[in-house]
């Protein structure tokens, strides 16, 4: 069955059709680039998006940092990870980039400072 | 009192005074940016989510790791800052500089003194009054902002369930962000037949969610005396409310992402004149404004849809104020003008002769279109364009070559059966 | 129990006034306010007009009377209060024969009412006064004693004088209970309170009549008549230096374009009866009808410049005159009810003349030996110079932290308005402008809530629009 997705890859938003086929392949139409067909696939196997938000700093001026997935996750591990973050707190200073955690219940994916904080 | 002399003043330390401070400095004019809050970034610090960056730097970024490249570049290439500083005054002076009074808590006013300036003060959004929604005025009813605002710089949650007006980027990742924070979003509700977002943000922050999207429906009241209780929601028949179809949603708040308007109190000051369509200064091919050495960039001059265009539009006011300070200026100017289903374009003249990139915004949904380009009634450019809506800017590119013999320069828009 | 000389219900204009009069004797005087901050019911949705004293018979009627004394007032008052008062003018413009002779009607009327320098206007005199107005018009007479005033801002100066003057205000006290025991009136409030006052004044407002009810005084019905309000951006081009009104109508004195005194532009009311009190609600089709009316007068106005709009309530009795009397049901009790348009304007002689109906009433008046209280104007950053705000950025660096940056308010002024009693956002917004400007609170409100939290020790989650449960926030991320 053919299934029609918006590509959110980008800012772009192609219009994609993908659809299994025989050999567990997927074929993908309408994207623009190698991330579209990633995303189409991902869509039909194992979704994954990228998570942003905040957690609890110790800087005055600064009391939540924001922080993201450093690639898009499994959603299965959103609300999870949702959770963890509530109960970090991160002391200053910090870099962006910095990993606050890694490998998130083995996922592969680490939870990275996305903005530098000084002391 | 305290004085300042600069080549270049930057009002606003966002997504285009960043940009343009760094054009501006690597090319060694004395650049000072101002902006009251106590860090650079402007909205981008509250912007936590991905989708930043892409065309400016080529990667994706967060809002605040693209503010912190856009300010580390700056910083790099000697631009100075003056933070927690409010710009209170703007006066074209009898030599042609430009005095600034400036207000700050730790140097109370001071006076910078620049040869030119850029305004990059953004924009602010619509609100409840601008909209006109009828009903009680209780207390829950938000701009998109200010909600993101207090959720993501301060952790504070503006209520327990939420019902948001407008289908705009802010609205939508507003959306994902509530259902992060746990507070449950009953509808979208767009008065538009179409979405004013980006499609991957219907996706990735509605459709994720199961949030439904009303389109062509409009809030039509909102209820309760102390707090929101509810909003009636009516379809729109030929644009007007039908309110014996409206049903209501019981929520305690209300989330206006209906549109943002450019900010051009300072502009107005010092004398520039207004674009009614854009709410942006009308400026020239080198997007000064009516008032010589001030130019403009970014969502003061237009509201862009991704901070990047802003960004980019900045920067290349930012090379033009360069060529203003070594004594350049435009010399012959033409005409930019609006054809068919585009609701504007920027800037309002161009150079004949010189390469120029142009932004435009369509007034009709098409996933086939055709923007043509036409001098003196000539085409001498046209370009397929998919999936062409009100919300996503038209950027183009056009060669200094096609444009050598001057005169009115018509961008239209083809769409259907005039292609 | 605490034991007053005078209780007064309502801090509405009325009420705050009747306050001020009081705070020059030597007596003890509670002001009770069922809401979180005084001004909060009828007197904050006022169009703000100090009007010319035309528009009734002061032979005929105790509203005109009191509405000719009180303008008058107004100049000294605010030399003592420091509120903003402007006497800009007003101006009563007419389109057709018809028009003009109801402007001819009321020019005599206040000719008669005794105001002085009324001015009949040809064509070419009110467009040389107001050159905004549409060139279609006929003629209209100018009273140059008409004004603009914040209504709010005069309640909060009223309250803020009376209570340097002893006078003591008790805010989210609802009267629940009135008995009169050994000769003085025990009063209890719905959350359990308890005072008493030899003498009481029900100036209650809106609920003028359930306040009579509960002292068992006489039976009135208090109807509302609702008004809707526009607010314009001070860009807009009606900006119009006058008052302008066009003739008036049976139920109300027309819709207006008043240049408010703090640069912006509103208009309306409309007056609609109503019987529910609390529906202080807009309508879409208001704001079309408004402007077509508006547009009529002054063509510049357009849609496009609403920043806000609002509803408030007239609180009207049968006859539509006001009724200011000792209660004949209930002993020393002053009634001051129906006190719609033109309240506001007769507000300073409502004062004067409850402080004399109680004097007649037995309440001795002994003048106090010191002066009479001033509240200086508040330092406001965008009335300022540059050379004064740098000083008093010296004094004070919070003036430099621009928090409302629509209005250009300062940090310090928040915090004035928050040491003066206004701890919900509305009480803020209406002490410092702070909110009231074209993005309405977008930028600002965030950081208000901060410096509320700072200086008051309350949580977020306390902070209210305009008290009861007009809660902000809901919760903590967690």
């Amino acid at each position: 069955m053919k299934r029609k997705l918006i590509c959110i890859a980008c800012p772009v938003g192609c219009h994609l059709t993908a659809e299994a086929v025989e050999g567990g392949n997927i074929e993908v139409e309408g994207n623009r680039c190698p991330r579209g067909k990633a995303y189409a696939v991902n869509e039909l196997t194992d979704p994954k998006r990228m998570v942003t938000g905040v957690v609890r700093c110790d800087s005055p001026a600064v009391p939540f940092l924001p922080v993201r997935t450093s690639e898009a996750i499994t959603m299965k591990l959103i609300a999870p990870l949702l959770a963890e973050l509530r109960k970090v707190e991160i002391h200053c200073p910090v870099a962006a980039g910095d990993v606050l955690i890694r490998d998130f219940r083995k996922s592969g994916v680490d939870v990275v400072a996305s903005r530098a904080v000084g002391k | 009192m305290k004085t300042l002399e600069y080549d270049v003043a930057v009002i606003g330390a966002g997504a285009a005074g960043l940009a343009t401070a760094k054009v501006t400095s690597a090319a060694g004019y004395r650049t000072l940016v101002i902006d009251r809050e106590d860090f650079s970034g402007g909205v981008l610090l509250q912007c936590i989510h991905n989708g930043f960056g892409l065309h400016h730097f080529k990667q994706e970024l967060t809002g605040p790791e693209y503010a912190g490249k856009l300010e580390s570049e700056a910083r790099e290439s000697g631009a100075d800052f003056q933070l927690s500083t409010t710009v209170i005054d703007l006066k074209p002076q009898p030599d042609g500089r430009k005095l600034l009074i400036a207000l700050s808590p730790s140097e109370g006013v001071f006076q910078i003194y620049a040869r030119s300036v850029m305004l990059a003060m953004g924009c602010r959004e619509r609100n409840r009054g601008n909209i006109g929604i009828p009903g009680t005025r209780p207390a829950g009813v938000y701009t998109a902002g200010l909600a993101q605002r207090l959720i993501n710089m301060s952790g504070l949650l503006p209520g327990k369930s939420a019902v948001i007006v407008g289908s705009g980027d802010i609205g939508l990742i507003m959306a994902r962000r509530l259902s992060w924070s746990g507070i449950p979003v009953k509808a979208v509700v767009e008065i538009r037949p179409f979405p004013s977002g980006l499609n991957r943000n219907i996706v990735q922050c509605l459709n994720d969610f199961d949030i439904p999207l009303y389109l062509s429906h409009t809030v039509s009241r909102i209820n309760g005396a102390d707090r929101v209780e509810s909003v009636e929601i009516s379809p729109l028949v030929n644009g007007v409310p039908d309110e014996t179809a409206a049903f209501t949603i019981e929520c305690d708040t209300v989330l206006l992402s209906v549109g943002l308007i450019p900010e051009n109190e300072l502009s107005k000051k010092c004398g520039v004149a207004i674009n009614a369509t854009t709410g942006g200064p009308l400026t020239d091919a080198w997007r000064m404004t009516g008032v010589d050495g001030v130019f403009a960039g970014g969502n003061v001059l237009h509201v862009h849809d991704l901070a990047d265009f802003a960004s980019d539009e900045a920067a290349l006011a930012g090379m033009r104020i360069c060529d203003y300070l070594a004594g350049r200026r435009p010399g012959r100017e033409d005409a930019v003008t609006t054809g068919a289903n585009l609701r504007y374009v920027t800037p309002n003249r161009y150079i004949p002769g010189e390469d120029i990139q142009f932004f435009m915004r369509s007034m009709v949904v098409d996933d086939n279109a055709v923007l043509l380009a036409e001098l003196n009634g000539v085409e001498i450019m046209r370009k397929k364009l998919r999936n062409v809506a009100p919300p996503e800017m038209i950027s183009v590119n056009i060669d200094g070559k096609l444009t050598q013999s001057g005169g009115e320069l018509r961008f239209s828009l083809l769409t259907g059966g005039d292609k | 129990m605490n034991c007053y000389d005078v209780a007064i219900v309502g801090a509405g204009v009325s009420g705050a006034s009747v306050a001020w009069q009081l705070s020059k004797y030597k007596l003890k005087v509670a002001l009770l306010e069922k809401e979180a901050d005084v001004g909060f019911g009828v007197s904050k949705a006022n169009s703000g007009i100090v009007h010319g004293g035309f528009h009734h018979s002061a032979a005929k009627t105790l509203k005109a009377k009191l509405e000719v004394r009180g303008n008058l007032m107004f100049e000294s008052l605010q030399y003592q209060l420091g509120f903003p008062f402007r006497r800009n003018g007003i101006l009563v413009v007419g389109y057709s024969e018809e028009e003009m002779e109801t402007v001819r009607m009321l020019y005599r009327q206040g000719k008669a009412n005794g105001v002085r320098n009324l001015e009949l206007c040809g064509r070419d005199r009110v467009l040389q006064l107001e050159p905004k107005l549409s060139q279609d018009v006929a003629g209209g007479f100018f009273a140059p004693n008409g004004g603009t005033i914040e209504p709010y801002r005069y309640v909060f100066a009223l309250v803020e004088g009376a209570k340097r003057g002893g006078v003591e205000l008790l805010t989210g006290f609802k009267l629940s209970k009135a008995v009169n025991r050994d000769g003085r009136w025990e009063l209890e409030s719905a959350d359990g309170r308890r005072i008493a006052a030899r003498y009481a004044v029900n100036a209650a407002g809106l609920y003028a009549d359930d306040v009579s009810r509960i002292f068992n005084a006489e039976q009135f019905r208090i109807t509302p008549r609702k008004g809707e309000e526009y607010l314009l951006d001070r860009h807009t081009k009606a900006a119009v230096t006058r008052v302008v009104f066009p003739v008036p109508t049976k139920v109300s004195k027309g819709i207006l374009v008043i240049p408010t005194v703090e640069g912006t532009v509103m208009i309306g009311p409309t007056a609609e009866a109503t019987d529910d009190k609390s529906a202080v609600t807009t309508s879409s089709g208001n704001l079309q009808r408004i402007l077509a009316q508006v547009k009529h007068m002054v063509d510049g106005i357009s849609a496009g410049d609403v920043i806000t709009s609002f509803a408030g309530m007239r609180p009207t009795l049968p006859g539509d005159d006001f009724m200011i009397e000792p209660s004949a049901a209930a002993p020393n009790l002053i009634q001051v009810a129906g006190i719609q348009s033109p309240g506001l304007t007769a507000s300073p002689a409502i004062g004067e003349y409850v402080k004399d109906l109680l004097k007649n009433c037995g309440l001795e008046l002994v003048e106090k030996a010191e002066p009479e209280p001033y509240v200086p104007p508040v330092d406001e950053i965008r009335r300022r110079t540059p050379e004064e705000l740098d000083a008093l950025c010296k004094k004070d660096p919070a003036y430099g932290r621009v928090v409302c940056r629509c209005e250009q308010v300062s940090e310090a002024e928040i915090v004035e308005a928050i040491r003066q009693g206004h701890t919900t956002i509305d009480g803020i917004k209406f002490y410092t402008r702070s909110g009231m400007g074209r993005c309405q609170g977008g930028f600002c409100t965030e950081r208000i809530i901060k410096i509320l939290c700072r200086e008051t020790g309350m949580r977020p989650e306390d902070i209210t629009k305009r008290g009861g449960d007009s809660r902000i926030i809901a919760g903590r991320l967690k």
